[in-house]
């Protein structure tokens, strides 16, 4: 059952990345190409998204158990540490090579093969060195934490 | 439907996914973290700690097939990338996102809904790089734009 409801989150998370158009890199590119031909329509994605998720997430987090596991996981540290910065600023350089981003990336895995292959393999070789540079380190890893 | 229409419309269902995920397993609907925790190095019992990350993204790649079977087209994917930007792209990304904990999901919708400071942070950051990164490669006359 309980892979049954992911596997359904898991769609409607995709549909809404083709329903809005964030699948698409190019259209990814014009919504950052601030100063060129701007499209700013996706920025209504991340508000759709933050909207619904502000009241879902009190109302969920409510309760005193998830239905498939024994609590929640939730991310509770609140320091602007050097990794974060770091990281989201080559995660942003990446984002604006190309325009493809994990979620779409994998849902694009199936809709234009050839080239979402080759990025996404690319990406999972830079996580596996990130994960093994971050071993041993006193931060926790990753993985785990802080999504 | 309108651009903006169509936009909120799929960022709700963005949201909702991620509510699924919050009320089912507890979790943040963060895809980097997702894909990241199935690599090495590996966790102990992998199979039962990452079932749900599995069927997640069996989800996530289910959903243009599914759109391609009842439309007859597969959803529009355009990018305009030769070998080495989809390599370096891709390396970037899945650097900065293990490093950085998160990437537009994670931090960008998920960590924004839950008025968390470090996610607010990344957001801005990598926003502001990418921002940067679009008109470096206009400038260059680089890359797809049109």
């Amino acid at each position: 059952m309980n892979h049954l409801v992911l596997f359904i989150a898991g769609l409607l998370f995709s549909f809404g990345l083709i329903v809005s158009g964030m699948i698409n890199p190019a259209k990814v590119i014009a919504f950052l190409d601030v100063f060129g031909n701007w499209d700013p329509s996706l920025a209504f994605v991340m508000a759709g998204a933050v909207i619904v998720n502000v009241f879902g997430f009190r109302l969920v987090t409510k309760r005193a158990n998830p239905l498939f596991a024994e609590g929640f996981s939730i991310p509770t540290r609140s320091d602007i540490d050097r990794n974060l910065v770091v990281g989201a600023s080559l995660f942003g350089i990446g984002w604006g090579l190309i325009g493809l981003c994990p979620g779409p990336a994998i849902a694009a895995l199936s809709a234009a093969p050839g080239d979402a292959f080759i990025f996404v393999v690319a990406m999972l070789a830079g996580m596996i060195v990130a994960r093994m540079m971050s071993q041993g380190r006193p931060a926790p890893l990753a993985g785990e934490t802080s999504r | 439907m309108h651009d903006f229409l169509a936009a909120l419309l799929g960022g709700a269902m963005i949201g909702a996914a991620a509510i699924i995920v919050m009320a089912s397993n507890g979790r943040v609907m963060g895809v980097s973290g997702i894909v990241s925790s199935l690599l090495p190095p590996f966790g102990k019992d992998w199979l039962t700690q990452n079932g749900w990350r599995l069927s997640f993204l069996g989800g996530v790649i289910a959903a243009p097939l599914t759109y391609l079977a009842a439309f007859g087209v597969p959803p529009v994917v355009e990018m305009n990338a030769g070998l080495t930007l989809l390599i370096a792209s891709g390396l970037f990304v899945g650097v900065g996102t293990v490093i950085g904990s998160g990437c537009t999901s994670g931090h960008g919708v998920c960590g924004l809904a839950r008025l968390s400071g470090r996610s607010l942070a990344a957001t801005l950051i990598f926003m502001t790089t990418a921002i940067a990164t679009v008109l470096i490669m206009r400038i260059l006359g680089l890359g797809g734009l049109s």
